[in-house]
């Protein structure tokens, strides 16, 4: 991956100047490509990771992964299916797996309630889906890479030769 | 209790110039220090593991004195394997505490009263003293900073006299980070050669050399019986508070060091051994993730403090940047101290590694990204009012 993407990934925050001094090219340049990635959609956009762990007001935090068969469609397969599901709102990630099952979805509600009438209202009995199974998330340890605790302090010394 | 109790010996030891100043920065609170020798990466988990399980499974024992057989065994692959430098396990690998026993043991094993042993300067504090505490005799090289704080065969030649016995080169080095290629080192090795002298190269920050391969001393044509080759795990793995090292070199002067150590030090501990064993074997993935890293800093830091006026050499190597100060019209000390006070910063005073330091410090870019910025910009603040 470009440096420049993989900068951006660790911190979104970083400025073209300072990828620049890390990179060793130019300041235009490295905002020319961030540009180009923008508009080419390979920098869909920017947001900052919350530990939802860490919230007081812990509403809007339920999530369940959802396994999910379906039937697949003539000459469409499962993208249309999909697109059918993951167009909801509370769908947060939809992928399409090998294996026992077709679908994965991430779905988050504000509560259970929610997230229990999302499956049996909407999801369920769609025409081509044969059958569900829903996990409800109970803890995020790590996350895209990011471990969601507090950063492992190093316990050097202050100053050493 | 008897007066004179200390040796002579240690009595006339050089004390360290900058202890006050570590005190001041140890007694400080909230300081962002850019004075730490080594990574600011906890050493990668699956190494820890290692030494975990190796804990449940009973290995608390002593091990034989030259280290694990299956450690020398991946110590000498790997050095085959990076290399094609080759080691025999049993007769020319020894397994340290650290490089900085493996040094001391050196010294001990080859110097009579009156040998000197060149030594670069500035240069990693031990070099000096240890020489010394082991009866022979340090005699510094003066590096200049024209040259980038580099050894040219010049000054090499300019230094060498009978009494010469040995020469200690540490590339990449710290403080400077200065590092050479191997067409600076063949230079370097004909003269040498021709003086018949052994060479004790610290090479534990070869891994973290940027902008051409290293090349270990002992790979030049005609050098692997002349020199004693030192490295370790502390700087590319991680793993400074382990303390295992080890070294490479000719069987007489391998077996000399196993007798000193087998008395001083019996062996290096098995568990830090066992992760050894787990760093040289395990994925390599987290060891390039650090270098990259470092090496993205180095650009930053550089960048960063030639733009504020201390103009600084880009290091080869190594987690160091050795900017001169001069501009400020301070002393390395003081400039240390005042960014100190003043800013809450923590470098390490150029004069800490000898006097041709005046005039520099040295920045360890061995510190977060963000902290490294943060610190960049307040010693900005404190130059400008400077």
């Amino acid at each position: 991956m470009d440096v420049i993407l993989e900068l951006l990934r660790k911190d979104a925050r970083i400025t073209p100047q300072e990828i620049a001094k890390l990179t060793k090219k130019n300041v235009d340049q490295v905002k020319k490509k961030i540009k180009k990635y923008e508009k080419d959609g390979v920098l869909l956009g920017y947001k900052a990771i919350v530990n939802k762990e860490m919230l007081e007001d812990k509403e809007g935090e339920v999530r369940a992964l959802i396994e999910v068969k379906v039937m697949p469609q003539k000459d469409l397969g499962f993208d249309k299916v999909a697109e059918r599901i993951f167009s909801f709102p509370e769908v947060t990630s939809c992928y399409l797996l090998s294996g026992s099952y077709d679908l994965l979805l991430v779905v988050e509600g504000r509560d259970l309630k929610t997230v229990s009438r999302f499956v049996a209202e909407k999801l369920s009995p769609m025409e081509n889906v044969r059958g569900t199974v829903t996990h409800f998330l109970l803890k995020k340890y790590k996350e895209d890479g990011v471990m969601l605790k507090s950063k492992e302090e190093h316990k050097r010394l202050a100053i050493s030769y | 209790m008897k007066k004179n109790i200390v040796s002579q010996k240690v009595k006339e030891m050089r004390p360290s110039g900058i202890r006050a100043f570590f005190d001041l920065v140890l007694g400080m609170e909230d300081v962002i220090s850019l004075g730490v020798g080594e990574p600011d990466f906890v050493t990668p988990w699956h190494i820890r593991e290692s030494a975990i399980y190796s804990i449940e499974e009973g290995y608390t024992s002593y091990t034989s004195n030259k280290g694990l057989v299956k450690l020398r065994t991946y110590i000498a692959q790997n050095l085959k394997k990076r290399f094609g430098l080759k080691y025999d396990t049993n007769e020319e690998i020894l397994v340290t505490v650290g490089v900085s026993e493996a040094i001391d043991l050196v010294m001990r094993a080859i110097l009579n009263p009156g040998d000197k042993v060149l030594i670069c300067s500035p240069s990693y504090v031990s070099y000096g003293p240890v020489a010394e505490l082991a009866g022979g005799q340090a005699k510094f090289i003066s590096l200049k900073p024209g040259n980038g704080f580099k050894l040219t065969p010049q000054d090499l030649k300019k230094n060498i006299d009978p009494d010469v016995k040995a020469i200690l080169l540490n590339y990449p080095c710290n403080p400077t980070g200065v590092s050479y290629t191997k067409k600076e080192l063949g230079a370097l090795n004909s003269i040498i050669e021709k003086h018949d002298i052994l060479v004790i190269s610290d090479e534990v920050y070869d891994e973290l050399t940027y902008d051409f391969d290293h090349t270990p001393f002992p790979t030049l044509p005609g050098a692997r019986g002349r020199t004693v080759y030192l490295n370790g795990f502390s700087k590319a793995y991680a793993m400074t508070g382990w303390r295992v090292g080890f070294a490479c070199g000719p069987k007489e002067v391998i077996q000399a060091m196993t007798k000193i150590h087998q008395y001083t030090i019996m062996c290096a501990p098995i568990v830090s051994q066992m992760a050894a064993c787990e760093a040289l074997v395990g994925p390599r993935k987290p060891i390039e993730e650090m270098k990259r890293e470092y090496q993205r800093r180095r650009e930053f830091v550089t960048s960063r403090l030639n733009e504020m006026g201390l103009s600084c050499h880009k290091p080869d190597g190594a987690f160091y940047a050795f900017p001169s100060i001069k501009k400020t019209g301070l002393s390395s000390g003081l400039f240390a101290t005042r960014l100190l006070k003043s800013k809450k910063v923590a470098v390490v005073p150029g004069t800490a590694f000898g006097p041709e330091g005046e005039g520099y410090v040295r920045i360890s870019y061995a510190s977060g990204f963000d902290q490294l910025k943060e610190a960049l910009s307040r010693m900005e603040e404190f130059i400008k009012k400077n």
